[in-house]
């Protein structure tokens, strides 16, 4: 196995026994972002440069004998993590030329815990979508099959790791977007508890569903990064004040007498037949493992989507106002005043789905529309999140389908929103309720494409997530595959 | 037809916090542009706000100074709008739960005193300035004021006229002084007032369409602006026209108003609540302990003054204009235990120095104690209250203590008896005609003799002592 192929503590052991150097890595990693890049286009800009001299640096802390959390370890940010001198762009036009006075609380993190940073992944235009197809800077491939989407809106963080062009790298959640294209990668992504990881530096699409977390090779690997991310933030004022237990020390700890709610509202019509028998196969393995499945019920499935895109445009059409022409980012040169750079700005910046989701933001705040919309779909979030509280009082953690279908091909829904959107029909209750959530690969289908099972958790509950996505990877004896590019 | 004038007014007051609403960024005033700025204010993809504890003490405190109900919770909300002094595209502010409510001001008029009702108090964060440059088609941003923390006060629409709306504003702008909540500078744009005018027959219940008027920045203007737009109200209607609802601009140098922008052109500002801030929850202690830390009111105060003192309530009110200044006048009581006589000479003399040098109370360079001690060689029959007067206003240009003064210039007051007695005589004899008219019975003379003793002891003789010697010598 190269070392662009291994896990973070797989490294770690290596480093620490005096067998590899991050230098090693990182320059393995870039080797591999060489080959295969121009297939698979999982980043927007790669730094080279910096991670190299990173890399040095961790080296020269190797060899004093200290040791951080990631020291060495190349990890790649969705580029809607600010980081301090180097463009974020969002995957839009119209910062396609920002560049932040300051790291985000996550990056801060990272840095201080040693880690390396290989780049910028791509993802969907402000995080928009669920393909990586409405980037401003071209589509990103699913190194499975270049043909198909890698999901989204975090394709490029999920792309590069599954291409093994990074060892783990960080997206956004907003309704699905790293459990999704985590699933449609093959690889593990984690959506923490909303206030869990600070949101400080992290570009807003909607403010009161957004939540960063990981992609990596396996659970031990997502608890060792949420080690590092997560934690209370002044920052943020919704951050959440609480410590942040050693998530390692869950991932190997079993299951035996937990309760698994299987909810019958996610086994709909519609559901792909081999994803279906992936999952059911899951349920199997986790009842193997000593814990109980039980169908419950969330009745209030039905609303998410109609109350995922009335809530998450409206917030989105305020959070991207800012986007103007006037302080950064692209400024269209021919407005004849201030109300025609606007709009010519905001029109020649921003791509459709994002024009068509901030129209649908405006339009449900609008004088006369509020009540009707959003004032009724945030009542009816109440009720989604309190399906999840009931259920959690007789289940330790719920166990669904991550998406409906395996990944689609590149073009298939670009032409119909509802069928796109349809795709994170199983992630976006997670974002409503706030919980946390956890896609861990369950198979393939016949064709070759990874299958993700879906796990969540109530508040806060990440731990339980590690403890159950530990025990299940352990013990679900997935072939081990890579994919062949 | 007599028409009745319905206002209510809107008031945005800069809170004096050192930090501004959101982050940590000075609220200094005047700062060369932008350099009070930081990714937070301005705007930056992926900053977050985090509410200063400060501003919200420092509302609650306006809010229980004007009797408002204090909300157990109240939350943010996004007003958004595009202009290029607001860099987020949207101004965070209070909508459907404000922090107070429901309270109310007492206003002084000439028929008697009147409540003015106060629909609510809510936080909010200013916006920035734009500055145009005259000799380009060009328009800078200067972003210093964005996030500076204002509260805005809105009334009811209890005001009937141009000087009930004049005097309610000075009343809130004492109050929110008192509170040292806000400079109150209405030329820097810390006392902002808007208002809303409508007009209807006298003795209709139902109101008129309202206009909404801007851009008045003093107490002056805000009274002009109304009365012109009250007559150009009456006008209209009178001409069987009808008054439109629009924002209309106050043009300070033509004194008339222009319409800014009509009904059909306002804003849809599509408010929600804030996701990036949590609901701010008050507790009841928190809110005691500000109570019990609220300074004495200037209503409060005036009365107190009227009752304890014994003074006029026009010399109460002139007194407690500030606190500074009722600060300073009850110091001079506690040392002269003279309420009357202090209030005399801080109203008198020490008001007319400082406003002929447009100074103020904290800038007088006779302190309490100085004032007082003169008050007390007053009545120790040191010096005369005539020769007091130029006393005090030596004191003032130099700052030198009164009996410093009195030795520098030998003006202490003559009460040897014998050596006025001397003058008295010399007086007469160089007085013969009038002596013997004032003999003859022209008592009116008896004036003029006091006046030549004052005039040969340069002003210092004793007066009752000159009044008695004179009195005796002159009946021969």
């Amino acid at each position: 196995m190269e070392l662009n192929q291994l896990t973070i503590h797989e490294l770690q052991e290596k480093m620490k026994a005096g067998e590899t150097t991050s230098t090693d890595i990182v320059q393995s990693v870039f080797r591999r972002i060489d080959a295969v890049e121009k297939d698979v286009h999982a980043y927007i800009l790669l730094t080279r440069e910096a991670a190299l001299e990173q890399a040095a640096h961790a080296d020269g802390e190797i060899r004093k004998g200290r040791f951080q959390a990631l020291t060495g370890i190349p990890i790649a940010l969705k580029d809607l993590l600010c980081t301090r001198g180097v463009t974020t762009t969002c995957a839009s036009r119209i910062l396609h030329n920002y560049v932040p006075p300051y790291d985000a609380t996550v990056v801060e993190k990272l840095r201080a815990a040693g880690a390396v940073f290989t780049g910028k992944t791509n993802m969907d235009e402000f995080a928009m979508g669920s393909s990586t197809e409405t980037s401003w800077f071209g589509i990103t491939r699913n190194p499975w099959d270049l043909e198909r989407i890698p999901g989204g809106s975090s394709g490029g963080s999920a792309a590069a790791v599954a291409a093994d062009e990074c060892i783990a790298a960080i997206g956004s959640d907003t309704g699905g977007s790293i459990r999704q294209p985590a699933a449609l990668c093959g690889v593990v992504g984690m959506k923490p508890t909303y206030g869990r990881v600070s949101r400080f530096g992290l570009v807003a699409f909607a403010s009161s569903l957004d939540q960063i977390g990981p992609f990596t090779r396996d659970v031990e690997d997502c608890a060792i990064l949420m080690n590092v991310i997560a934690g209370y933030d002044p920052k943020e004022s919704t951050s959440v004040p609480a410590e942040v237990p050693d998530y390692r020390q869950y991932v190997s700890r079993g299951i035996d007498g937990w309760t698994v709610g299987i909810p019958r509202e996610y086994f709909i019509e519609g559901i792909d037949a081999e994803v279906l028998e992936a999952v059911q196969r899951s349920v199997k393995v986790v009842e193997g493992l000593g814990a109980k499945c039980t169908e419950i019920s969330l009745p209030h499935t039905e609303y998410c989507l109609a109350v995922y895109y009335i809530v998450a445009p409206a917030e989105a059409s305020s959070n991207l106002a800012r986007y103007d022409g006037v302080k950064y980012g692209f400024r269209s040169q021919d407005g004849r005043d201030l109300l025609d750079m606007y709009k010519k700005s905001r029109s020649a910046g921003f791509g459709a789905e994002v024009k068509r989701r901030i129209m649908l933001g405006t339009y449900v705040l609008s004088s006369g529309y509020y009540d009707a919309y959003y004032k009724k779909a945030s009542q009816v979030r109440a009720l989604i999140k309190r399906d999840f509280d009931e259920a959690f009082k007789s289940c330790d953690v719920i166990l669904t389908p991550t998406t409906p279908t395996p990944a689609f091909r590149v073009g298939e829904k670009t032409d119909d929103p509802m069928q796109m959107y349809l795709s994170d029909i199983f992630t976006i209750s997670t974002n409503l309720a706030g919980i946390p959530g956890i896609a861990v690969p369950c198979g393939f289908t016949r064709g070759g494409l990874p299958i993700g099972v879906q796990f969540l958790a109530g508040h806060m509950g990440e731990a339980k997530l590690m403890q159950i996505a530990g025990a299940y990877e352990k013990s679900a004896h997935l072939e081990k595959r890579r994919p062949n590019l | 037809m007599e028409y009745e004038p319905v206002i209510g007014l809107e008031i945005h007051a800069q809170l004096l916090t050192d930090a501004k609403i959101f982050c940590g960024c000075s609220t200094k005033f005047g700062g060369s542009p932008n350099s009070h700025t930081c990714q937070i204010c301005l705007g930056m993809p992926g900053v977050l706000p985090v509410l200063n504890r400060k501003v919200v003490e420092y509302t609650i405190r306006m809010g229980l100074a004007t009797h408002c109900r204090i909300n157990e919770e109240c939350n943010f909300a996004r007003k958004n709008y595009f202009y290029p002094d607001l860099p987020k595209g949207y101004q965070i502010s209070q909508y459907a739960y404000p922090l107070a409510e429901h309270g109310y001001v007492d206003i002084e008029l000439e028929t008697g005193r009147k409540r003015i009702g106060i629909t609510r108090i809510h936080m909010e964060e200013d916006a920035g300035k734009l500055l145009h440059d005259e000799h380009n088609p060009s328009s800078y941003v200067d972003l210093n004021r964005t996030g500076v923390p204002l509260i805005e006060i809105v009334s009811e629409p209890d005001i009937r006229s141009a000087e009930e709306a004049s005097d309610y504003l000075r009343r809130l702008h004492e109050i929110l002084v008192y509170l040292e909540i806000c400079d109150g500078n209405m030329e820097e744009g810390s006392f902002r007032c808007d208002a809303n005018v409508s007009i209807r027959p006298k003795g209709q219940d139902a109101f008129g369409t309202r206009t909404e008027l801007k851009n008045m920045n003093s107490f002056r203007n805000v009274q002009r602006a109304l009365e012109y737009e009250i007559k150009r109200q009456q006008y209209i209607l009178e001409g069987g026209h009808e008054v439109v609802q629009e924002t209309r601009l106050w043009d300070d140098t033509a004194g008339v108003t222009h319409s800014m922008r009509s009904k059909e052109e306002a804003h849809d500002y599509r408010y929600f609540p804030d996701p990036d801030l949590v609901t701010v929850a008050l507790s009841r202690e928190w809110v005691e302990e500000i109570l019990k830390d609220q300074p004495e009111l200037p209503l409060e105060k005036r009365e107190r003054f009227v009752r304890d003192y014994q003074i006029p309530a026009y010399d109460a009110g002139v007194l407690t204009t500030s606190r500074a200044l009722a600060d300073y006048y009850e110091e001079v009581v506690r040392l002269t235990g003279q309420p009357k006589t202090a209030s005399n000479w801080v109203m008198g003399e020490i008001l007319r120095f400082l406003n002929e040098e447009k100074k103020d109370i904290a800038a007088c360079p006779i302190t309490p104690q100085a004032l007082a001690d003169m008050i007390l060689l007053i009545e120790a029959g040191t010096i005369s209250g005539k020769i007091a007067k130029e006393v005090i206003e030596e004191m003032y240009k130099t700052g030198k203590p009164a009996k410093a003064i009195i030795a520098e210039k030998g003006l202490v007051q003559i009460t040897d008896e014998a050596a006025l007695a001397r003058v008295v005589s010399e007086v007469m004899a160089a007085n013969p005609n009038q002596l013997s008219q004032y003999r003859g019975g022209k008592e009116k003379l008896f004036g003029y003799f006091v006046g030549q003793v004052m005039k040969a002891t340069q002003g210092k003789a004793n007066p009752q002592l000159i009044n008695d010697l004179l009195k005796k010598m002159l009946a021969g």
